[in-house]
């Protein structure tokens, strides 16, 4: 490729850039790729980039005829168009069941398990449920309703799983957290449908296809499809 | 399979329609202008023919390998911009309002011992991998013997307080790990530094260049450093995403635990693996832990050798300071790094 980028198309796409960061940070779409934690530097950094294109093109602008022109930028500078489509056209989704099936379960034992109260039903994350399932032989799980929210991934031929992605840092690194599903399963089962679970807990367990990891049941008894939550994924318990 | 339909948006810029073939757009402003698309033009077109063929395009991306690939993509790139921005802030704050002198005098005279001060003023500096880059750039430009700034570009994404906090939190069950891992990388920084001293040489170190800036207002040096760093690193960011995108969606898991459980062909697994997904350095505590077949030691590899060797890192170093230099460096540290960490790995873990 030939053509580099002069000035007034670099302050162009720094604009770009910066408006479509600005975009992300503004509504809930960077909930999609990274923690919500990010949004307060996601917000500054489209600030500076589009402050960046505005003293570009400023500079650019008021450079006297026959001036020497700035650099231009190396050809590399043109794949930044990428990211762009990528957000502006595609907003490509969360996560989801196709990751979630070819990713092992990330359960890990946690150091500790906070109080739960001793009776009534309980509302726990996917992640929590299987670390207190698993590491903690469901000791305060047993007898009672549990409720939890996540979508349905399924492999074709296990039982289904209800799974919440986990993010450590960013979706690059979002592992599953999965709860196989028995009991009142409903028959039919798209991938990718958010649900809310309520059962009970079983002690059966499964070990995950991919990476052998502990995968524990739980006992349905109601599902019902809930919309997809604002922040599809588990940031506070990162199994 | 999957960058290149993802890629499919990009193929106006990636062929030159015709009449744009020609010799390099000269510097100067007249010659070769007409023969020339022009850029704006150019960036405007393929702006637009995508929005025009945007139901076909995500039509094509609507298999789920596709969508995932995309996922990880954006999610590499939003992740990474805001370091990436500030850390280019900082490297331009340097190179325009921060004297020469001062690095001067900041550090000792002796390159055998600004090494290591430099060296450990990385554990000082929050900064992240994409950042340090240009801003050893600038250490070089301001004056700081090469040998002191490779020591800090490499101890300073590996040691910084924000990395350390991170291991810290992802090995609750190995405090030693944070110890290994700080251990390692700055003995991996100074030795460098070290080997740089005694074997490198100037030729190969192409300086970067800024001197154009020299006559012009500090406002306009600020920012012109800011956009020729935004520009240039964004784009070798992009290369990374997509490197790491496609491992991590099309490379299935399964490979890794066939792999694990023999000791030195783990060790070399997850350093190669570092350098293939060049993830953030504040972010590959968190995947080295979860990467629980894997032996503490090979993990250390893995935290060791990513923020020092991986292929954004390569590309960036190779666009700051020259092809020639980052042919020579990336390995040498890449077989220092897996030594170091095996050695430290057997002493400490």
């Amino acid at each position: 490729m030939r053509t580099r980028l002069d000035g007034q198309a670099q302050a162009a796409l720094l604009f770009l850039l910066g408006a479509t960061v600005l975009h992300a940070g503004l509504t809930d779409l960077h909930l999609r790729y990274v923690k919500a934690g990010l949004r307060p530097l996601l917000l500054l950094a489209g600030a500076v980039l589009v402050a960046a294109a505005a003293a570009t093109a400023w500079y650019e602008w008021r450079r006297p005829p026959g001036a020497r022109e700035p650099h231009r930028a190396p050809r590399v500078s043109w794949l930044l168009t990428l990211p762009l489509f990528a957000l502006i056209l595609v907003a490509p989704p969360p996560l989801g069941s196709y990751s979630a099936a070819h990713t092992g379960t990330a359960l890990t034992k946690p150091l500790g398990f906070p109080e739960l109260p001793a009776r009534g039903p309980l509302r726990l994350g996917v992640g929590e449920y299987a670390a207190r399932a698993v590491h903690d032989d469901g000791r305060h799980l047993r007898d009672r309703p549990i409720s939890i929210t996540g979508f349905v991934a399924a492999n074709g031929t296990d039982d289904p799983y209800l799974v919440r992605m986990s993010l450590n840092c960013c979706a690059a690194d979002g592992r599953p957290v999965k709860v196989a599903l028995t009991g009142r399963v409903p028959p039919v089962l798209r991938p990718d449908t958010w649900l809310r679970i309520t059962g009970t807990y079983t002690p059966r367990r499964t070990k995950d296809p991919v990476n052998g990891g502990p995968i524990p049941y739980i006992d349905v008894v109601r599902a019902e499809p809930v919309p997809a939550p604002r922040n599809p994924y588990d940031e506070v318990w990162n199994g | 399979m999957a960058p290149t339909t993802s890629s499919a948006p990009s193929t106006s810029p990636g062929s030159p329609p015709p009449g744009t073939g020609g010799p390099e757009p000269a510097s100067g402003p007249s010659a070769g202008e007409s023969r020339h698309l022009d850029p704006s033009l150019l960036l405007t077109l393929v702006l637009l023919t995508a929005v025009l063929f945007q139901g076909p395009v995500r039509g094509a991306l609507a298999a789920p390998v596709m969508q995932s690939w995309m996922t990880v993509f954006v999610a590499v790139v939003v992740q990474a911009l805001p370091f990436l921005v500030l850390g280019v802030l900082l490297s331009a704050a340097i190179a325009v309002f921060v004297p020469p002198s001062f690095f001067a005098r900041a550090l000792p005279k002796r390159p055998a011992l600004a090494v290591p001060v430099a060296g450990a003023a990385g554990a000082v500096l929050p900064g992240c991998e994409c950042a340090s880059v240009p801003v050893a750039g600038a250490l070089v430009r301001r004056g700081v013997a090469p040998a002191a700034a490779l020591a800090f570009l490499l101890s300073a994404p590996a040691i910084n307080p924000i990395v350390l906090t991170a291991t810290a939190v992802a090995f609750p069950g190995n405090p030693e790990m944070v110890v290994a891992r700080l251990v390692a990388s700055l003995l991996v920084a100074c030795a460098m530094g070290w080997l740089w001293q005694r074997l490198g040489r100037a030729d190969l170190l192409r300086p970067p260049s800024r001197s154009v800036y020299d006559g012009r207002g500090r406002g306009a040096a600020f920012w012109g450093a800011v956009r020729h760093d935004v520009m240039h690193a964004g784009g070798f960011l992009v290369i990374g995403a997509m490197a790491a995108a496609t491992l991590k969606a099309v490379v299935p898991e399964r490979w890794l635990g066939s792999v694990a459980d023999r000791p030195v062909l783990s060790v070399l697994a997850l350093a190669v693996l570092a350098v293939l997904l060049s993830i953030c350095s504040e972010a590959d505590a968190f995947v080295a832990a979860s990467l629980t077949q894997f032996s503490l030691t090979a993990r250390l590899a893995f935290l060791v050798v990513g923020p020092m060797v991986d292929l954004k890192l390569f590309a960036m170093q190779a666009g700051t300071f020259g092809r020639a230099f980052a042919l020579r460096f990336a390995p040498a540290t890449f077989v220092l790094g897996v030594t170091v960490s095996a050695l430290t790995g057997a002493v400490l873990l």
